[in-house]
C-alpha cells in the first residue's frame, strides 16, 4: 500500500484540474479511497508539488532494426553521451539514438513510463521485440508499418476488403504488434523503381492502386477489428514546400473515419513545390479543428543535432541528396522500406526556421487539445529528452517571444507565429503529453490516475522554468514503486510490452502460404513471432 | 632463390569440411597445409606438384606442399588456417583487422 | 523386416545457422533422439547438424572434469582476479547469449569484441563513414537484375546463396531466373564463383580501392586516359559502369577481399559510395556477405547495448569504442588482456599465430558446443548446447532478418544463456 498525499492533481481523463487529492495504490494499480487500508501503507508527501500520471509518448523512434542501423551508424552521437553503469543499472551511450537501456533510463527519469516504437516493419518485427526486453521500466507497444504491403495492395486491387482485414488482423497477431502504421502509402513502394508518390491518386507502380485506396482501406480495416488505436499516418509528400494541400486532402479523404496523423509539423508547408517553404500550419489547424475524427502530434523541431529515421525510403534518400550527409536505406522485401540520415536544424537556417515556427504554430493554433500531441517524433526533429524545453514554449508566451526573436528575420517576418500569445495550462499539458495520448491510444489504464489505472505516477516541483520543472521530477512511480527520486534513477524493473492479436478467419492461411512462396524468402512458419519474446507482454482487447 | 610473391588467405570447400571433422583431424591438416600456387611460377622456379616449399613472410614461415591452382602469375594462395596464421601478421592499422590478404611473400624450394 | 519401435520425426523449416545466409528451409529427420538424415542443407551447414554430438559432458578445469559449480566459481574467480579482462567471438550463439555476454562486460569492465574484427569490422568502419543503401534478400530475388560480387565467393561460403538468394531463384520481376539477371564477379582470382558469372574483372591484389574510384568517376563522365586501371582493361570498367546505370535494380555483394586487402575499409567505403551515387540514375543497393553464425547477431546486439558494433570497452564503467584499441588481435598481441572469455569462437584457429598464442600465457575460459582449439589451451571449458540443434534462440541473416532457431533434439546441455547467467551472478566485481 502507497499513498501520495495532498499533491496538486491533474488527472484531465477525470476531469480532475489542480485539485488537493490523496492517490492510494495497491498491487501496482491505482485504488479508491475507500478501499484503503492506511496501516502500514509508505507515504509520499506530496504537500506543494504537481501530481500527473506517468508520461504517455504515442510516436518515438526508440527500438528495432532501423533504429539499430541509426545507432551503428553514428558512433559520433555517441561518444560524448555516454551514462556509467551503477550497481542496478546497465550503462549506455546516445544522444539522437540512444541505446536500449538508457532510453528506458532517460524516459522515466523525465516522468515518461509508456512510449510507442512508432514504426516496426513486419518482417523484422522480432528485433523489436528483442530490444523492447532490453529496453527496461517503460511500458511500450510498436507500431506494424502496412502502407507499402504488397498482400494488403494485392487485395484493393482485387476488390477483396475482408481479405485485408483478416490478413491486418493476422499480421498484427503474428508480429505481436499494437496499430496500424502507414508511412508514404504506395510512395515506398515506387522507390523501388526509384519514383515516389505526389497525389493521392497516383498509381503505385505494379499493382494500380493509390494512396487514397490504401488509406481508406486500412482506416476501414481497423474500424472493422475494432482495435484500440486508430491507423497512424505519416503522410505523402513529407518534407515539401505546399504539402499542407495534400495533407489536408488526405484528412478529407478519410471522409469521418477515425486515424491520427503523426509529426504533422513536416507536412504541413505553404508554399511552392521547389521553392523554400512556409508555414502553412493556418490551413492544416483549420482542417484538423473542423474535423473530430482526427488525431495529430506535432513532431516539434528542436534545433541541435537529429537523425532522420522513417520508412519513408525516397523522402531518406532526398535528404541524403539535400545535405550530402551520409545515407542508410533499406528496402524489405514485400512490405516496406526506409533510411536514416544525419542532420542538424539550426535557428539561422531559413527551412529550419520555418520548421520550427509551423510546430509551434500547430499547437497553438488547434484548439482541442485532446487531439494534438507533444512529441518531436524523436528522433527526427530532435531527442526527446527536450519535451521539457517544448513544454515551456507552449506554456510561457515570453519565453517562446524571446525564442523567436533569436529566428532570422526573414522566417520571423510575416510568421502568425509572432501574433498567437496562447500559452498551455499545465491541465492542457497534462492532456497532450499523458491523458490524450493515452485515450487516442486506446490504453484504458494509462493516462490518468482513476481506480483501476496503472500505478505509474509522475511527482513534479512547480517551477517557474517549466524546463526543469518537467525535465527533473521529484518521484516517478512505475507499477506503484518508485523508480526515480529528484531526477535519479533509483531502481530498475522491467516493462511490459502492449499488443493486439484480433482474432480472423483462419481461411486465409492458404493464401498467406501460397504469397509467402512467391514474395518472401523466410518460410511461413518461422515468420511469426513467437510468445517467448514477450515474457511480459499484455494484451489490448480489441472491440 | 627468393622470388616475391603475394599471398592471400581465404576458406576452401575442403578446409570447409575439414572444420567440421575437427580441427586436430587429419582432413583438416591436409585441407590447410599447402600453397596453390600458378603452374607458371612453379615452372619458373622449378617445383613440381607436390613438392615442400618454404613460404616465408616477415612475420614467419611454414614448410608445406605445393598445388598447382587457378591463380595469376605472382600470386600465392593458402587456405585459412594453422599454416596460414604462421604467415600473417598483427598489424590492423588500427582497425582491428590483421593482413590476411595481400602480404609480401618468398617461395624457396626446401 | 520388423516393425519399427520408435517413429522417425520428419521436422520441416529448420533453421541451419552456419553463416549468414541462415537458409530456414532445412529437413532434418530424427530417429530415438538422433539426427538420421539432413535434406536442403548445403556441404558447410551439414556439418553444423551431423559433427555435433549432443551427448552432454562435463566443463574441466584444467582439463579434469568438474561439476558445473565448480568451473562456475572458478571462471568467476579468473574474471574477478582480472584487471583487464576480454570477452571475445559471440558469433556462432544466439542473440539471447550474446545479451548476456555483454551485460558481463558491462559488470566487470571489460573489453568485448566479436569476430567482426577479422570479418567486416572494416564494413561497419565504411557504413559508419559514409552510410550504406542496404534491402533484404527478397529484394534480390524478386528485383534484381545486376548482381556484381566483388572480393568474396559465395560458391564456397555461402554455398545455397546463387540458389536462394541472388542468381537463380525465379522472382515476382525475375520469372525467368537466371536469364533474367546479370552477374558480374570481381576478383584477384578464378573461382568457382567467378565461373558462374557472365563477366569476371580480375583484378590486380590490392587494387580494389583505384578500380572502385575509377567506376565512380566515370560514372560521373569523366574520361580516363589509362588503358588499365589496377589490371582490368577500362573499356570493361565502362561497359560495367553502364550496365550499372542502366540496369532496374542492381544489388553488389562485398566479402573479404575488400575488408581484409590493403585498404580495408577504405575499399568498402569506395564501393558503398559508389552504390550510393548509382541511385541517381538506378536502384542501387549493397548486402555485405556475413559469415560466421550469428555474427550479424553478434552486431547488432553489441550496438543496442553499448553503441558500438564491435571493440568495445566497458574499462571505464560506461561504453568506449575503440577499433585497433580494444579490437582482439590488437589487444592480444599487445599482451593487454589478462583474462579471455572465448563464447562461441575459435580464435586459436582463425588468428594470426602471435594473438593466438597469448592465449595460451593468460587464464582462458571458453564456453562452445565444440572441442575448438581454443578449448584445447583453455583454463575452464564449457561443453554448452548447441543453438539451432539442441536448444532454442535467436540468430540474424546477414541482410538482418532474425529467424527463430527452434532445437530438434531434446535439451541436455546447459546452455550458453544458463552458464553466462551464473557467471554473471557468481562475479563479485561490480556489485
Amino acid at each position: 500500500m502507497l499513498g501520495i498525499l495532498n499533491g496538486q492533481v491533474y488527472d484531465p481523463l477525470n476531469g480532475v484540474d489542480g485539485e488537493k487529492r490523496d492517490i492510494w495504490i495497491r498491487d501496482g494499480r491505482i485504488v479508491a479511497p475507500e478501499e484503503v487500508e492506511c496501516k502500514g501503507a509508505e507515504i509520499v508527501d506530496a504537500t506543494g508539488l504537481v501530481v500527473m500520471p506517468g508520461g504517455v509518448d504515442i510516436h518515438s523512434h526508440v527500438v528495432g532494426a532501423k533504429v539499430n542501423a541509426g545507432r551503428k551508424f553514428r558512433p559520433e552521437d555517441h561518444r560524448d553521451h555516454a551514462r556509467a553503469r551503477t550497481s542496478f543499472s546497465r550503462s549506455g551511450s546516445g544522444y539522437t539514438v540512444p541505446t536500449t537501456h538508457l532510453t528506458g533510463y532517460l524516459y522515466t527519469e523525465m516522468g515518461y513510463t509508456t512510449v510507442m516504437e512508432a514504426a516496426t516493419a513486419p518482417l523484422v518485427a522480432r528485433h523489436t521485440h528483442e530490444e523492447l526486453e532490453d529496453t527496461p521500466i517503460l511500458d511500450m507497444g510498436a507500431f506494424i508499418t502496412m502502407g507499402n504491403n504488397h498482400f494488403i495492395m494485392n487485395c484493393i486491387r482485387d476488390g477483396q476488403p475482408g481479405k485485408a482485414r483478416d490478413y491486418v488482423a493476422w499480421l498484427l497477431g503474428a508480429t505481436k504488434g499494437y496499430a496500424i502504421k502507414i508511412v508514404n502509402p504506395g510512395g515506398v513502394e515506387n522507390w523501388k523503381w526509384g519514383r515516389n508518390v505526389g497525389e493521392l491518386d497516383d498509381e503505385v507502380i505494379g499493382f494500380g492502386v493509390t494512396p487514397r485506396q490504401i488509406i481508406t482501406t486500412l482506416a476501414w480495416v481497423n474500424d472493422a477489428l475494432g482495435l484500440p488505436h486508430v491507423p497512424h499516418i505519416h503522410g505523402i509528400n513529407l518534407g515539401q514546400s505546399g504539402n499542407a494541400r495534400t495533407t489536408v486532402e488526405t484528412i478529407e479523404a478519410l471522409e469521418g473515419r477515425r486515424a491520427h496523423f503523426c509529426h504533422l509539423q513536416f507536412l504541413s508547408y505553404g508554399g511552392e513545390p521547389g521553392k523554400l517553404p512556409r508555414s502553412g500550419a493556418a490551413g492544416v489547424a483549420r482542417a484538423v479543428n473542423e474535423h473530430p475524427n482526427v488525431t495529430v502530434d506535432v513532431g516539434q523541431v528542436v534545433f541541435g543535432e537529429a537523425t532522420t529515421m522513417t520508412s519513408d525510403g525516397p523522402l531518406q534518400y532526398r535528404l541524403h541528396q539535400l545535405t550530402g550527409h551520409k545515407w542508410l536505406n533499406d528496402d524489405v522485401e514485400g512490405e516496406t522500406g526506409g533510411g536514416v540520415v544525419p542532420v542538424l536544424y539550426k535557428r539561422q537556417n531559413l527551412f529550419n526556421a520555418m520548421q520550427w515556427i509551423t510546430g509551434l504554430e500547430l499547437f497553438l493554433l488547434v484548439d482541442d487539445p485532446w487531439r494534438v500531441f507533444l512529441t518531436t517524433d524523436h528522433p527526427n526533429a530532435g531527442p526527446f529528452v527536450h519535451y521539457p524545453h517544448v513544454i515551456q514554449l507552449l506554456m510561457d508566451r515570453d519565453y517562446r517571444a524571446e525564442a523567436l526573436e533569436g529566428i532570422p528575420p526573414r522566417a520571423r517576418k510575416g510568421a502568425l507565429l509572432a501574433e498567437l500569445d496562447r500559452e498551455y495550462s499545465l491541465y492542457e499539458i497534462a492532456i497532450i503529453t499523458r491523458a490524450g495520448t493515452a485515450r487516442a491510444l486506446g490504453l484504458k489504464n494509462k493516462g490518468h490516475l482513476g481506480a483501476g489505472a496503472d500505478a505509474d505516477v509522475t511527482i513534479y516541483t512547480p517551477l517557474d522554468d517549466r524546463e526543469e520543472m518537467f525535465a527533473r521530477p521529484r518521484y516517478v512511480l512505475k507499477d506503484g514503486e518508485i523508480v526515480v527520486h529528484d531526477g535519479q534513477l533509483v531502481r530498475e524493473r522491467p516493462g511490459r510490452t502492449l499488443y493486439v492479436a484480433p482474432p480472423y478467419d483462419p481461411g486465409i492461411e492458404a493464401d498467406l502460404r501460397a504469397h509467402f512462396e512467391a514474395c518472401y524468402t523466410i518460410s511461413f512458419d518461422n515468420y511469426p513471432v513467437a510468445a517467448e519474446y514477450l515474457p511480459r507482454g499484455e494484451m489490448i482487447p480489441c472491440g | 632463390m627468393n622470388e616475391q610473391f603475394t599471398l592471400i588467405t581465404g576458406r576452401t570447400p575442403e578446409q570447409g569440411q575439414g572444420l567440421h571433422e575437427g580441427k586436430d583431424s587429419e582432413a583438416y591438416r591436409r585441407a590447410t597445409a599447402l600453397v596453390e600456387m600458378n603452374p607458371e611460377d612453379m615452372a619458373h622456379l622449378g617445383i613440381e606438384e607436390g613438392q615442400v616449399v618454404r613460404v616465408r613472410t616477415v612475420t614467419g614461415q611454414v614448410e608445406v606442399p605445393v598445388c598447382a591452382g587457378t591463380l595469376p602469375p605472382g600470386l600465392l594462395f593458402i587456405p585459412m588456417g594453422p599454416a596460414a596464421n604462421v604467415l600473417i601478421g598483427t598489424e590492423t592499422e588500427s582497425t582491428g583487422m590483421p593482413p590476411f590478404k595481400g602480404l609480401a611473400a618468398e617461395v624457396e624450394p626446401t | 523386416m520388423s516393425p519399427r519401435m520408435s517413429a522417425i520425426r520428419v521436422i520441416e523449416n529448420v533453421v541451419c545457422s552456419f553463416c549468414g545466409c541462415l537458409c530456414d528451409d532445412i529437413v532434418v529427420e530424427v530417429d530415438d533422439g538422433r539426427i538420421t538424415r539432413v535434406r536442403k542443407v548445403c556441404a558447410n551447414g551439414r556439418g553444423l547438424f551431423t559433427h555435433y554430438d549432443p551427448a552432454p559432458r562435463r566443463p574441466t578445469v584444467d582439463g579434469r572434469e568438474v561439476a558445473w559449480e565448480e568451473a562456475v566459481a572458478e571462471a568467476a574467480q579468473i574474471l574477478d582476479r582480472a584487471d583487464s579482462p576480454l570477452i571475445y567471438g559471440l558469433s556462432s550463439t544466439a542473440t539471447e547469449a550474446q545479451r548476456k555476454a555483454v551485460a558481463l562486460a558491462d559488470k566487470l569492465g571489460a573489453m568485448i569484441d566479436t569476430t567482426s574484427s577479422v570479418c567486416h569490422g572494416p564494413t561497419s568502419l565504411a557504413m559508419q563513414a559514409v552510410g550504406e543503401p542496404t534491402c533484404t534478400l527478397g529484394e534480390v530475388r524478386n528485383r534484381a537484375d545486376l548482381l556484381l560480387f566483388w572480393g568474396c565467393n559465395p560458391a564456397v561460403s555461402h554455398i545455397r546463396h546463387f540458389a536462394r538468394y541472388s542468381v537463380t531463384p525465379k522472382g515476382t520481376l525475375t520469372p525467368k531466373g537466371r536469364r533474367d539477371r546479370t552477374v558480374v564477379v570481381v576478383d584477384v582470382r578464378p573461382t568457382a564463383s567467378t565461373r558462374a558469372a557472365d563477366l569476371f574483372l580480375q583484378v590486380q591484389p590490392g587494387a580494389d580501392f583505384e578500380v572502385l574510384a575509377t567506376l565512380r568517376a566515370l560514372l560521373q563522365g569523366a574520361e580516363i586516359e589509362a588503358e588499365t586501371v589496377g589490371g582490368v582493361p577500362t573499356a570493361q570498367l565502362q561497359d560495367l559502369v553502364e550496365r550499372m546505370r542502366t540496369c532496374r535494380f542492381g544489388v553488389a555483394f562485398m566479402g573479404m577481399g575488400l575488408t581484409q586487402s590493403r585498404g580495408r575499409d577504405l575499399n568498402v567505403s569506395e564501393l558503398f559510395t559508389l552504390v550510393a551515387e548509382l541511385n541517381q540514375y538506378a536502384r542501387f543497393c549493397v548486402i555485405p556477405m556475413r559469415g560466421h553464425g550469428n555474427v550479424a547477431g553478434a552486431d547488432q546486439v553489441l550496438t543496442w547495448q553499448s553503441g558500438y558494433p564491435f571493440a568495445v570497452s566497458f574499462a571505464r564503467g560506461y561504453p568506449r569504442y575503440g577499433p585497433g584499441e580494444f579490437s582482439t588481435v590488437d589487444v592480444l598481441a599487445r599482451g593487454e588482456a589478462d583474462a579471455a572469455l572465448i563464447l562461441a569462437s575459435d580464435p586459436v584457429a582463425h588468428f594470426p599465430s602471435a594473438a593466438a598464442r597469448q592465449l595460451e600465457h593468460i587464464p582462458t575460459i571458453v564456453l562452445d558446443p565444440m572441442p575448438t582449439l581454443t578449448a584445447q589451451v583453455a583454463r575452464v571449458v564449457f561443453p554448452t548446447a548447441c543453438y539451432g540443434v539442441d536448444a532454442a534462440g535467436t540468430a540474424y541473416r546477414m541482410d538482418g532478418v532474425p529467424i527463430r532457431l527452434r532445437p530438434v533434439l531434446p535439451p541436455a546441455r546447459p546452455t550458453d544463456v544458463d552458464v553466462l547467467e551464473r557467471i554473471i551472478e557468481a562475479v563479485t566485481v561490480g556489485n
